[in-house]
């Protein structure tokens, strides 16, 4: 009777969509999970988080058969994982929506939604009415209003993401990973893409949810597994494991700090550190009024394309402004030429680092000296010694953790990174600080880190401006300016109401 | 996630050494290289002789150039397939400048052998910047951009001359493809100059470094105020003035301009440059790796002559052998080219 009575067992626990147990990866002869086990019964919205480095996008290669575990077992839907190379098998089972796009850009939309499982006809051809008649059917159960036609590179972030989670559905999939999908969306898109989610969730799919942002988390899951150091250190409800618990699970013993605003030491009477008068850039903002004083700290927030960005790059010489003027310490500053505008004293670091900041096949010192690279000997020589001096002394002040100034800055995790690229804004001793959304995609220890980092250029009398939508970010800020469609509309001291300044980039008042 | 496990930088002031930043990659065809040598010794008697080697130099010293020319072209992201019909295009022209018999082909001006050297350079200049505006200022594809200007130069090649190879030129236009300086070729001082001079530039020089950041991420780097568009052009620039003098030298050697000269030499610039580690995919390589790529088909090919293989049958041999040496350098730990 012993055995009726685990299959009982058996039968009472739910079904489970995905499953891992006793899983060790190692990446040559670093082992990066150790003995990691994680269930996810059918129909649960799971959240993944961990800080970068914690061996969640190892964990997620697994679950996805990008890569195989060196021990422990894998099964999906309750059968054991297919092999490494059968695509169509794992693309059946589990879809992952990544960051970056999955699209391919220049075939349509409808040939996107049916990707190597297009509808055939006699002989083996590709139905393409069909294709277009059905993808149109999916696109329609989707809201989605584009046409099957349009080609996918047109599509903007928000629909592309729906049409790679419609595609796994249509594929077979009843398990979805997101990976960070609301990163580059906007609040009213997320709630959007939350609807679809607790939609689908409601018809028995299964999601597992990676996201930086808590908030999002408690918003959207209903169970957490936490990651620390390639292990599972905690299985949860999220209605009884409230934020700080769940903080304190992903540091660990490192003791968390409650940021507490400084206030800023600004001198009145000298002229402000930067000033913009009247600036502007046809069709995209205008008569932008903005002073940040020496030892300031103003944060520009706004929308995706509520021009702060563009804001950003006018002051870092990206962008040549139409009409107004740039001044740093009451002198007017070379618009529109970044190399001037370095000299006059602006140090940018850009929004997406992976796209507009980092050099991938580069060290991490020649990442850091890139804009310092006449400094280092006559007639542009780059002496080896004193570039290494100089690189040893960031990675030093910045707390960046790598084996080395030589090491490829493509193998440091997302926080190393972004400190690295801040260290470069740094290097040339700027007198002003501007900085596009600097903690995004970064984990809690390395945010921290980077705050200080802002705090300490403050000290020194750095007039820093943060562009950011991001609430954490604009927390630390002396002074919130709030910039929508192109103008700026409200002010705010430090001590807003999250709900304040969110309406407030909403354009809501 | 970061798939090592990154430690503390060490405290310890101690810079790698000069051995241990010469990558494997760069060195990985020299054991290659000494197996050729020593096949080659076994071939003929005559070839580990110095004047056979010196010969193997100066006959890829032309090759070398073109193949630092393209190095540079290639570590910024971009292509250049038109070079070699520059080697043929500017001695050609400036030949035909200086002849000053219409019977055998000239244009009858009869400009001095210095004012044909500098129009080689000219032409050079000219070819680069319009290859340069095309590909960064309007943005043309650099395969086909320069594909075009390939086949145009070529036929300008042939047009100015009707096909005709133009001999008797001025000395002081053939005295670098035919000098001595301390009983070596001048053109191997040259070339090894060349290596020298570029291989230290792309790595102490801001403009090599710069180089290296434009080919990684062109985007990333024009953030950073680094002036890519100046850049790109001026390597287009130089390359090409780089092929004109590979023009010069080899018109030197062999003391005439050939319609054709010139001709599937690109074929090996890019074979030489992907065994020696330059990356097609831009931002990746090094001038020494290059070097070794150039020397090992130079070798080859002094090998398989003088092995006695049916002179149609060498190309093929060749082909073989650079896909085996492509081979060779991928399990050797090179990490995969898409």
């Amino acid at each position: 009777m012993a055995a009726v009575g685990v299959a009982d067992t058996r039968e009472q626990s739910p079904a489970l969509a995905a499953e891992a147990r006793g899983i060790v990866k190692r990446f040559g002869p670093v082992e990066v999970l150790h003995d990691v086990a994680i269930e996810v019964p059918v129909g649960d919205a799971r959240a993944l988080v961990g800080r970068n480095g914690a061996g969640k996008s190892t964990l997620v290669g697994l679950l996805t058969g990008i890569y195989g575990p060196n021990a422990g077992e894998i099964r999906l839907g309750g059968k054991p994982a297919p092999s490494l190379g059968d695509r169509q098998a794992w693309r059946e089972r589990v879809a992952c929506v990544y960051q970056r796009w999955m699209v391919i850009p220049h075939l349509t939309v409808g040939e996107n939604l049916f990707l190597n499982n297009h509808p055939r006809g006699a002989l083996g051809r590709v139905d393409w009415r069909r294709l277009r008649d059905q993808a149109m059917a999916a696109l329609k159960e989707w809201d989605l209003d584009v046409s099957p036609d349009l080609e996918a590179w047109r599509l903007t972030v928000e629909q592309r993401q729906i049409v790679e989670i419609a595609r796994a559905l249509l594929q077979g999939s009843r398990f979805i990973i997101l990976d960070e999908p609301t990163a580059e969306l906007e609040r009213k898109e997320v709630n959007r893409l939350f609807d679809r989610i607790r939609a689908l969730q409601a018809s028995g799919v299964t999601f597992l949810y990676i996201s930086h942002h808590l908030e999002e988390i408690y918003e959207i899951c209903r169970t957490v597994t936490v990651m620390r150091d390639g292990r599972v250190v905690a299985n949860a409800q999220l209605q009884d494991f409230p934020k700080d618990r769940l903080v304190a699970a992903m540091v660990g013993d490192a003791s968390v700090v409650k940021r507490e605003a400084r206030p800023a030491a600004v001198d009145g009477k000298a002229a402000p550190g930067l000033e913009l008068k009247g600036l502007g850039v046809a069709g995209t903002f205008e008569c932008i009024d903005l002073k940040v004083a020496a030892g300031e700290c103003v944060g520009l927030a706004g929308l995706a394309g509520s021009g702060k960005d563009a804001v950003a790059e006018a002051v870092a010489g990206l962008l040549k402004p139409d009409s107004g003027t740039i001044e740093i310490h009451g002198r007017p500053a070379p618009a529109g030429d970044v190399e001037a505008m370095r000299a006059a004293g602006i140090g940018y670091v850009a929004r997406d680092r992976h796209v507009r900041g980092l050099f991938p096949l580069l060290s991490v010192g020649d990442n850091l000296t890139t804009t310092v690279m006449d400094r280092f000997g006559p007639a542009g020589f780059v002496s080896p010694a004193r570039q290494a001096e100089m690189v040893r002394r960031q990675i030093d002040t910045m707390g960046i953790v790598a084996s080395s100034g030589e090491q490829p800055i493509r193998e440091l995790s997302g926080g190393n990174q972004q400190k690295a690229m801040v260290g470069r804004a740094l290097a040339s001793d700027p007198k002003v600080l501007v900085l596009a959304a600097p903690t995004q995609g970064v984990d809690i220890a390395s945010k921290e880190a980077l705050y200080d980092i802002i705090d300490k250029a403050k000290q020194r009398g750095m007039a820093v401006l943060v562009v950011s939508d991001d609430l954490d970010e604009l927390t630390i800020c002396d002074r919130v300016e709030v910039i929508f469609r192109g103008r700026l509309t409200r002010s705010f001291a430090s001590g807003w109401k999250d709900h304040d300044m969110v309406a407030a980039i909403e354009g809501l008042y | 996630m970061a798939s090592t496990a990154p430690q503390t930088v060490s405290a310890a002031p101690v810079g790698p050494s000069l051995f241990q930043r010469m990558k494997l990659r760069d060195l990985v065809l020299i054991p290659v290289i000494i197996l050729v040598l020593i096949i080659g010794s076994f071939v003929s008697s005559s070839f580990l002789l110095p004047e056979n080697l010196l010969n193997v130099l100066q006959q890829s010293s032309e090759l070398s150039i073109l193949v630092i020319a393209q190095s540079l072209i290639l570590i910024c992201g971009k292509f250049d397939l038109s070079l070699e019909s520059t080697v043929g295009l500017a001695p050609m022209f400036a030949a035909w400048l200086m002849i000053s018999d219409t019977y055998i082909g000239g244009s009858g001006l009869g400009i001095s052998g210095f004012a044909g050297i500098a129009v080689l350079f000219a032409v050079g200049l000219v070819v680069g910047t319009i290859n340069g505006l095309l590909v960064v200022k309007l943005k043309l594809n650099a395969f086909i951009t320069t594909l075009a200007m390939l086949i145009l130069l070529r036929g300008m090649t042939l047009g100015i001359t009707n096909g005709q190879t133009l001999f008797d030129l001025p000395e002081e236009f053939l005295y670098l493809g035919t000098a001595k300086w301390f009983g070596v070729p001048c053109s191997i001082w040259i070339a090894g100059l060349l290596f020298l001079f570029f291989g230290l530039m792309m790595r102490y020089h801001r403009i090599g470094r710069a180089i290296y950041a434009i080919g990684g991420n062109a985007e990333a780097a024009r953030v950073a105020g680094i002036p890519v568009e100046r850049i790109t052009i001026g390597v287009f620039i130089v390359g090409s003035l780089l092929a004109a003098l590979a023009g010069l030298l080899l018109t030197g050697r062999i003391a005439s301009v050939m319609s054709g000269q010139g001709q599937n030499m690109i074929f090996y610039v890019f074979a030489a440059a992907v065994i020696g580690g330059i990356s097609l995919n831009g931002g990746q390589g090094r001038m020494i790796g290059a070097l070794t790529g150039v020397l090992l088909l130079g070798l080859l090919q002094n090998v398989l002559t003088l092995s006695g293989i049916a002179a149609f049958w060498i190309d093929a041999c060749y082909g073989a052998i650079i896909l085996l040496a492509l081979i060779i350098t991928r399990l050797s730990g090179d990490a995969p080219r898409e």
